[in-house]
């Protein structure tokens, strides 16, 4: 039983290091700010909320899983919102000529 | 080496990282930013003293802990207060460096 | 395992340090000194000091970050539009030379402190049953040495005053800081409602902890000083005037009733801040709470700023 608690853990924190990845390598790869943006928002999105899950499966109580929840859904209200008001003070985007 | 010699190290390192701005840079912002690293690497040598002083039950002396929140604490009113002279400083000159170091006859870099 | 992650994060921090001191553009240099303090923080756990890694990460990262930030976004054009002097070599080099005396001289120290490790843990823990709380860190900052933190407090209180008086004179007494537009609809006055509730409770819920587990008022008034700042930053509250009478009795109260506490130890238990051993856990979380509240209030205002409209007739 806990091998398995210990294998899905394992795997959901691995899946989400790939989302953290992801999110660095278009943070350092894409050509302007709003595209960065977007790559940010699926490592925060996806990557913390795989990384909770894995890390919920190993809890001590209901009361720190939930804890651990509150953490990414508090991650998640701030990545939504702080893109937007990035976005706001930037110049709007000029397509490529 | 376990992991409180391995942040020892680290912290002195970080002091001496934090010095070398402080004496460096002559714009205050930087200055300021050099001295809070450099507090960083001073806490931090704090913190080990404390891991090693682990008794009691304890996982580490609390004593040391104690004393660094206090100085972090200190360490962020200090740099409120600078930061206020600063802006201070550019709402008065329109400068952000200090009028000794902008008119200093050595070398110039070109404004960026 | 355990010591590879140690290593990876010293390295980690070695490196953000480097760059923040390093790289050209001042906003860039805060960016990484918030990292910095991040990482600080994950070493603060490593190093078993969980109540300095929250705090740490609320007071040193946290809100230095946003004062830092606010200060840089001023400067900005002023910086690119002026000269900066670079140092002449003979400075750096004997800069670095300093440095790597100063660093080598520490790292010798840290390599050779005495085993076994001196500890006035055993003393700390003596008094812990006496005062009622279960986290060692919180009983040495309100009881053992409950002066630092009075001093602490107090210091808090002149840095607030003393950023209020750079204002000029024609502003004294004034509100600080713009008053910021509400927009109902957009995203910050979104993060502000939702997050306002959530933070005043985690906020109290760390305070209250404090005495079991990690947490406590510093912690608690950094969240709740946020949150104050982030409401003046959304619109929906305006900055006070710094002249009102009920904000400059908020600062003081703190301090004051620690004061008080302090003198009365006299009486009661026979020196300043003594605590009578029946009424120690009330007493401890009345100077707690009533602290909390004083020390949110100058959080928030030190990050505020210094008064930059006129005060109201």
């Amino acid at each position: 039983m806990s091998f398995a608690r210990d294998i899905l853990t394992v795997c959901a924190v691995l899946a989400g290091v790939f989302f953290f990845l992801a999110g660095t390598v278009g943070l350092l790869r894409f050509p302007d700010s709003l595209s960065r943006l977007h790559a940010l928002t699926k490592a925060d999105n996806l990557g913390l909320g795989l990384i909770a899950i894995g890390l919920i499966m190993h809890a001590e109580s209901i009361p720190s899983a939930l804890k651990l929840v509150a953490v990414w859904l508090l991650a998640l209200l701030a990545s939504a919102t702080v893109p937007q008001l990035i976005t706001r003070t930037m110049p709007p985007a000029v397509p490529p000529a | 080496m376990n992991a409180a010699t391995l942040f020892g190290l680290c912290a002195a390192i970080l002091v001496g990282l934090g010095l070398y701005g402080l004496i460096v840079d002559p714009r205050p912002l930087r200055k300021l930013l050099a001295f809070d690293l450099l507090g960083g690497g001073v806490f931090l040598l704090f913190g080990i003293v404390a891991r090693r002083g682990a008794a009691a039950g304890f996982g580490a002396d609390p004593v040391p802990q104690a004393m660094v929140i206090t100085g972090i604490v200190v360490a962020f009113a200090a740099s409120a207060l600078a930061i206020a002279v600063m802006l201070r400083l550019l709402q008065e000159t329109g400068e952000t460096n200090l009028p000794d170091a902008a008119s200093a006859p050595r070398q110039h870099s070109d404004s960026r | 395992m355990g010591d590879m992650f140690d290593v990876v994060l010293a390295v980690l921090v070695v490196a953000v340090a480097v760059w923040t001191i390093g790289v050209r553009d001042s906003f860039a240099s805060v960016v990484g000194f918030v990292a910095y303090g991040l990482l600080l923080a994950l070493v603060w756990v490593r190093i078993v000091a969980p109540d300095v890694a929250l705090t740490e990460a609320a007071i040193g990262s946290g809100l230095t970050g946003g004062l830092l930030v606010s200060a840089a976004t001023r400067m900005q054009r002023a910086e690119r539009s002026s000269a900066t002097p670079q140092p002449g070599p003979l400075l750096r080099l004997s800069a670095i030379g300093l440095c790597v005396v100063v660093a080598a001289a520490l790292a010798v120290v840290v390599l050779t402190l005495p085993n076994p490790p001196p500890t006035l843990a055993p003393v700390a823990a003596a008094s812990l049953p006496a005062i009622g709380l279960d986290n060692p860190v919180a009983a040495v900052l309100i009881a053992y040495r409950a002066v630092d933190t009075l001093l602490e407090v107090v210091v808090l209180v002149l840095a607030t005053v003393a950023v209020w008086s750079l204002a000029p004179d024609r502003l004294w007494g004034g509100a600080p800081g713009q008053r910021a537009n509400l927009d109902p609809g957009g995203p910050l006055t979104l993060l502000a409602r939702c997050l306002l509730p959530l933070g005043i409770v985690i906020g109290l819920y760390i305070f209250w902890m404090g005495s079991q587990a990690p947490g406590g008022e510093f912690q608690a008034s950094a969240i709740l000083g946020a949150m104050w700042i982030l409401a003046m930053t959304a619109g929906l509250v305006d900055a006070p005037p710094t002249s009102r009478q009920w904000l400059r009795a908020l600062l003081v109260l703190g301090p004051i009733v620690f004061l008080i506490i302090g003198f009365a130890g006299f009486a009661m238990a026979g020196g300043f801040l003594a605590y009578p051993v029946e009424f120690a856990k009330p007493i401890v979380l009345t100077i707690e709470a009533v602290l909390m509240l004083s020390i949110a209030a100058m959080l928030g205002l030190l990050v505020a700023g210094p008064p930059r409209r006129r005060k109201q007739r």
